[in-house]
């Protein structure tokens, strides 16, 4: 059986998913998507030149059978997280989209309220929604209730390439979300990857990582090599990742004897 | 709390001593906790700002290169100015636009406006500056209102560096499509600030000192501040617009604060410089405010040389004029080199400007913002 990432009606086979933001030049995200085998990639609406003759289209530099993520960055209110979205479909990006709604400039820390209502609303127009959230169980079973297609914790503040600092919240995210749990957001290394999908996670977006290397070809395919292996080993049920202590000779067994 | 009460807190501090007190050994402390992405509080700032930390460059450089990289990309955004109008009330003993320069003036009517907001636009520029002396008879808050009209035909963004107003008149800019502050405080030291706008509207200091919070608070969603090097010392001046900067950041979580480095060049019918900033002390200023800030905006204009912002690109600055004219109508409706506001001095066009961003190892970023 193959193991597929399920997001609204659509099904992937790689659990990397890339974005096409702070890369040295737009030329890089071709070859980046065809090393890392990324089959979603994000891209912010704000920065996508919608007039015409566009000068450097992020857009024109993604191959056909990769999905476009538009996403609402820029946005501080539910409000205008829903007019980025519906601008977004007008202007061709299709039906996916990945709610960011900002009000921390310093940290980029999402507000969960506002973008609790902003899938509340696009899931009903049947976009197939994505949300960027802090790591919260009860936002994550709310977002269910709306209709959203995943949740997306953050591991550490964008772009601080700190890994998992919040690896035991998002690990009762896992272990209680009935959605799939992408983890967005701090990772900086294919192990903090790896690590991610050990745990259980469904998938991980990483971009500054990978924009930001010395050659982010090469890195692209680094982390998509450590996703693949974290993956394989949370399916492979390996010793050590259960939360509960679990002795491999029983302290108490005698009292079965 | 406003940024007065902290800034005459700091007005009592020795700057002088306390630069000169600064030991080797403590700018090695600041800077190993810099690279280990360890947040650098106000001594720290002062300390970079030290004249010791001048034998500290280049690690300081490479810090603030992988600091931005990691927080910015390898992209810079570029943006261009339009000079509106040149009528100014204030006798700035530093400015060409003084009240007392004689020299024609003029505003451009709202076609001319739309001219050269379609010259610049077609240059690929997105993000715009729009800028007047401070004549309210002359630029009435209904004359800025239609010019952001205007602007919104053009640009996905629209900055205003404009006289100092009142929250309520922001509210009504951001309306009509404004979303970003630049003002100036030129020089924080009071009494240099007194001495430099003896008359007009802008010798009010505390006035001028709070327009970033009313602008922040008006719902603009960038501000950018900065002193104007050449009027008081430039390391406490440098240390008091990061203080801004940080205090800016943290009663404004929602805003993004930039950082400018203006300083002096000769204007026509004004005083001269009184601290020259050195290309040393410019670079130090620049990497003292990247360790301190990691993702605070800093830009540059033209008014540095060409060569000069070559060298700038990975040392932290975030965003570029390109292409600049700072006379009024200087694009499409008197296409003249010169201007008594100051020269430019990096004169090339905006696509070489990219092309050098390019050369660089950098992505040119004409369009990072929109107002949906």
């Amino acid at each position: 059986m193959t193991d597929t990432l399920t997001l609204g009606n659509r099904q992937f086979t790689s659990r990397l998913l890339t974005g096409t933001g702070k890369f040295a030049s737009n030329d890089l995200i071709g070859p980046m998507l065809a090393a890392s085998g990324s089959e979603i990639i994000t891209v912010a609406l704000r920065r996508v030149d919608l007039q015409a003759p566009p000068r450097d289209n992020i857009l024109t530099h993604i191959p056909e059978h990769v999905t476009l993520l538009p996403n609402t960055s820029g946005a501080r209110t539910a409000k205008e997280a829903v007019r980025i979205a519906h601008i977004a479909r007008e202007a061709g990006c299709g039906d996916f989209i990945k709610i960011e709604v900002i009000t921390d400039m310093q940290y980029l820390l999402p507000d969960n309220h506002e973008t609790l209502k902003a899938a509340e609303t696009l899931a009903k127009e049947d976009f197939i929604v994505l949300p960027y959230v802090m790591p919260d169980i009860t936002i994550s079973r709310q977002l269910y209730d709306a209709g959203a297609a995943a949740v997306m914790p953050l591991g550490s503040p964008i772009g601080s390439n700190r890994g998992l600092e919040m690896k035991s919240m998002i690990q009762r995210i896992i272990d209680t979300s009935r959605l799939p749990v992408i983890v967005d957001a701090g990772i900086g290394r294919p192990s903090q990857a790896a690590e991610a999908m050990e745990m259980g996670a469904d998938a991980v977006l990483v971009n500054t990582a990978i924009a930001t290397a010395q050659d982010p070809v090469q890195a692209g395919k680094a982390f998509s090599l450590a996703v693949t292996a974290g993956r394989m080993a949370y399916q492979a049920g390996m010793a050590g990742r259960s939360s509960q202590a679990r002795a491999s000779s029983p302290l108490t067994g005698f009292l079965q004897e | 709390m406003s940024f007065s009460t902290l800034a005459s807190d700091w007005q009592c501090f020795d700057f002088a001593a306390g630069f000169h007190s600064v030991h080797p050994n403590e700018i090695r402390d600041v800077l190993d906790r810099a690279g280990s992405q360890i947040p650098l509080d106000t001594r720290d700032l002062l300390t970079l700002l030290s004249p010791s930390a001048q034998d500290f460059l280049e690690p300081m450089a490479q810090i603030a290169r992988n600091l931005t990289c990691q927080h910015f990309g390898r992209t810079i955004s570029l943006y261009a100015p339009m000079y509106i109008s040149d009528f100014c009330c204030n006798h700035c003993t530093y400015c060409g636009f003084n009240a007392r320069t004689r020299f024609p003036r003029t505003r451009l009517t709202l076609e001319q406006i739309d001219r050269e907001a379609r010259a610049i636009a077609d240059t690929g520029i997105r993000h715009i500056l729009i800028l007047t002396g401070e004549a309210p008879d002359k630029t009435p808050l209904s004359y800025l209102e239609d010019t952001c009209r205007i602007m919104t035909r053009y640009f996905s963004s629209i900055a205003l560096e404009i006289f100092p107003m009142t929250e309520t008149d922001y509210r009504v800019l951001k309306q009509a499509g404004a979303d970003s502050l630049t003002v100036y405080q030129e020089v924080y030291d009071p009494a240099i600030y007194k001495t430099v706008h003896p008359k007009g509207p802008k010798s009010d200091y505390t006035f001028r000192l709070l327009t970033p919070e009313r602008g922040a608070a008006a719902g603009f969603r960038a501000v950018n501040i900065g002193p104007l090097f050449g009027l008081g010392d430039p390391a406490s001046e440098a240390f008091m617009a990061g203080l801004h900067a940080r205090y800016l950041e943290q009663a404004f979580p929602h805003v993004e604060i930039s950082l400018s480095l203006p300083r002096m060049t000769q204007a026509g019918g004004a005083i001269a410089p009184r601290h020259l900033l050195s290309d040393r002390q410019f670079v130090q200023t620049l990497l003292a405010w990247r360790l301190f800030m990691p993702r605070l905006g800093i830009t540059l204009s033209t008014r540095e040389s060409a060569a000069f912002r070559d060298r700038l690109v990975p040392l932290g600055v975030t965003r570029y004029s390109a292409g600049s004219k700072t006379d009024v109508g200087g694009y499409a409706v008197h296409p003249t080199q010169n201007t008594v506001q100051f020269e430019v001095t990096d004169t090339r066009s905006v696509d070489e400007v990219a092309d050098m961003i390019r050369h660089s190892g950098y992505q040119p970023v004409f369009k990072d913002w929109e107002i949906f």
